[in-house]
């Protein structure tokens, strides 16, 4: 049994002899001492997040109400720093591919073959021609998953549970398929300097082949359910508006941009990886609403599913053809050989080593991610490790605009408008 | 000389300091004070267009000596041209350039973001360094200054039996809130 050793008067809240209260409110001071005002008036300030799931990850939304209707947004980010460019600035070209996983986890493969190109430009490297309708199959399969994971989010945000669970059955086909080419669901480090860490495994074809032929009825499904839905169309159209010139004056991307008319798609206009060799429509929106970016990005699937049938076809002429290059001093040598082989195992040593040296210079590589123009510019001083890797991140501008898109809707409106803005707190905070 | 490098030279003549290509990139070096000017030249001009601002970040070399650089990665969306402007800040003076957010809306958070995380002040930025009364520095601030335990009585925070094992600061702070007093 212990023993009270403390003689401190110990009280439950309440007022004193002089009536002041005993314990007061953080930030206020006695006696007689009146809070400052926050200088709001009639106003009424409402947090949401960073906890919360309208918020699609760690963002915090300050927002200033008078009654229903919102005066301003304040978004509040950096809840998921991770530092990951200054860490880049210690790690070998090939050792940032898994640090790109990590930012838009909804699309890791994209990011990956973004971190390759951006590396490959630097050290003018050209990449074989089935490493490029690989790396197609990726950034196209990436772009499937995450549009579905925003359909899915956003309907529920608006209130329709059942579109959800299509997309997420849909979107688990393809996480299998990516699972058994990279050998994971979220942490894929598809690819290297130079090449691919695998090739595709028996029945991905097939597989990937099959999910193009069934899963537009899935897309039919969602388009019946919400195309035309008066709840939908009432929730969307017209709400968080921006037009065209000024989507482009605030640096939006993707759909995000397109959705306002404005016809850029990085795949068309800077093409990589042979994309102006593939036949696929780019749609563009017309009022800049919640709505057209629905429609954009429900018909950036179908054209998604479009080219994987493409590439798929070009993979079945390129069957046995290599996907690394053939340069010893930026692609590992197979295993068997590094064990047997002197002149291998040497340079397998110099890379895992020393890594792969790039040449003094910079360069900045965009690519159409799903959620807009993500972008990696990346300075080299000669050494192995990128002097400064920078990260261009899409929803980090798309975000930018919330306050701008967000003036004088309703507070019901920020959700929606917040979720067709189509945020990964990854990057944004990186 | 590629074409915008050109019309440069021939408009701002000597206060284009260097250009070169790297990696079929090319790149304009101008001064810091002179940056403004040229990135609202290159916006308005007929002939450039360079309506998208695609990025602006630091760079900050391994070189200590070596002047930290601001970069603009600027695009034109209707000519399909991309162009890197850069200016370099000498580490001993302020790190100060003038903010492009009048030009370009989406400079806002980028801006910021090179300020945390390279300390370039940009003039004219709406929301640089603090956001007054949203800030998150003032709110950290304020709670930091905030005595919490003037809420509670010992016998609410469960260690009115430990008090004597208690490190001096937070007998103090404990003391100071049964009193009611709020640092």
């Amino acid at each position: 049994m212990s023993t009270r050793t403390v003689e401190v008067g110990l009280s439950t809240p309440g007022l004193d002899p002089g009536g002041n209260p005993t314990k007061v409110p953080l930030g206020v001071k006695l006696p007689g001492y009146l809070p400052p005002s926050d200088g709001l008036g009639e106003h009424m300030l409402i947090n949401i997040g960073p906890q919360h799931p309208a918020t699609h990850g760690v963002l915090r939304l300050v927002i200033e109400l008078d009654g229903e209707t919102v005066v301003r947004v304040v978004p509040h980010i950096g809840y998921l720093h991770s530092g990951f460019e200054k860490l880049g600035e210690y790690r070998h070209y090939n050792q940032l591919v898994p640090l790109t996983d990590r930012t838009d986890y909804l699309s890791p493969m994209a990011n990956n073959v973004c971190l390759a190109l951006a590396a490959e430009k630097l050290m003018g490297i050209t990449i074989t021609e089935r490493c490029q309708v690989l790396r197609v199959i990726a950034c196209e399969i990436s772009r499937i998953i995450s549009h579905l994971v925003w359909l899915g989010t956003t309907g529920i945000d608006l209130g329709a549970f059942t579109p959800f669970l299509w997309c997420f059955y849909q979107r688990e086909r393809l996480y299998n398929l990516q699972e058994s080419w990279t050998g994971a669901r979220l942490t894929t480090s598809l690819t290297r300097v130079g090449g691919l860490m695998a090739d595709v495994p028996d029945g991905f074809e097939e597989g990937l082949r099959d999910f193009c032929r069934t899963f537009p009825r899935t897309l039919d499904e969602v388009d019946a359910m919400f195309t035309r839905n008066a709840i939908w169309c009432g929730r969307t159209q017209g709400v968080g508006v921006i037009s065209g010139p000024d989507a482009v004056n605030y640096s939006l991307s993707g759909p995000m941009l397109r959705a306002s008319g404005v016809d850029y798609d990085v795949r068309k206009d800077r093409p990589y990886l042979g994309y102006e060799t593939y036949d696929f429509d780019v749609p563009v929106g017309e009022h800049g609403d919640i709505y057209d970016r629905y429609r954009v990005r429900l018909e950036e699937m179908y054209q998604s599913a479009r080219i994987l049938d493409q590439a798929l076809d070009r993979l079945g002429l390129l069957r046995g053809a290599p996907i690394n290059i053939a340069d010893p001093r930026v692609v590992l040598p197979p295993k068997h050989r590094a064990m047997s082989d002197m002149e291998a195992m040497i340079f397998h040593f110099k890379q895992v080593m020393e890594g792969v040296k790039a040449p003094v210079g910079e360069a900045y590589l965009g690519i159409e991610n799903p959620k807009g123009e993500l972008g990696y510019y990346l300075v080299s001083d000669g050494t192995a490790k990128p002097v400064r890797w920078r990260i261009r991140p899409p929803s980090f501008l798309n975000l930018a605009c919330l306050p701008k898109l967000c003036e004088g809707v309703l507070l019901s409106d920020v959700i929606a408008i917040n979720a067709s803005v189509d945020i990964v707190m990854g990057e944004i905070d990186r | 000389m590629t074409a915008p490098v050109g019309a440069l030279r021939g408009r701002f003549g000597a206060a284009i300091l260097r250009d070169r290509v790297s990696c079929g990139d090319t790149i304009v070096y101008v001064p810091a004070a002179r940056a403004h000017e040229v990135l609202a030249w290159l916006r308005d001009e007929p002939g450039q267009r360079f309506d998208y601002l695609t990025d602006i970040t630091a760079v900050e070399y391994r070189d200590a000596e070596r002047p930290l650089e601001v970069v603009w990665q600027l695009r034109s969306l209707a000519r399909r041209a991309d162009l890197r402007v850069k200016a370099e800040l000498d580490k001993g003076e302020a790190l100060e350039v003038d903010s492009v957010w009048d030009l370009w809306k989406g400079a806002d958070w980028l801006e910021r973001e090179v300020y945390d995380m390279f300390g370039v002040t940009f003039r004219g930025h709406p929301d640089l360094p603090l956001r007054g009364h949203f800030s998150r520095a003032e709110q950290t601030r304020q709670a930091l200054a905030a005595n919490p335990e003037a809420h509670y009585s010992l016998a609410e925070l469960s260690i009115a039996e430990a008090y004597d094992e208690l490190p001096e600061d937070m007998k103090n702070r404990l003391r100071l809130g049964e009193r009611g007093e709020v640092r």
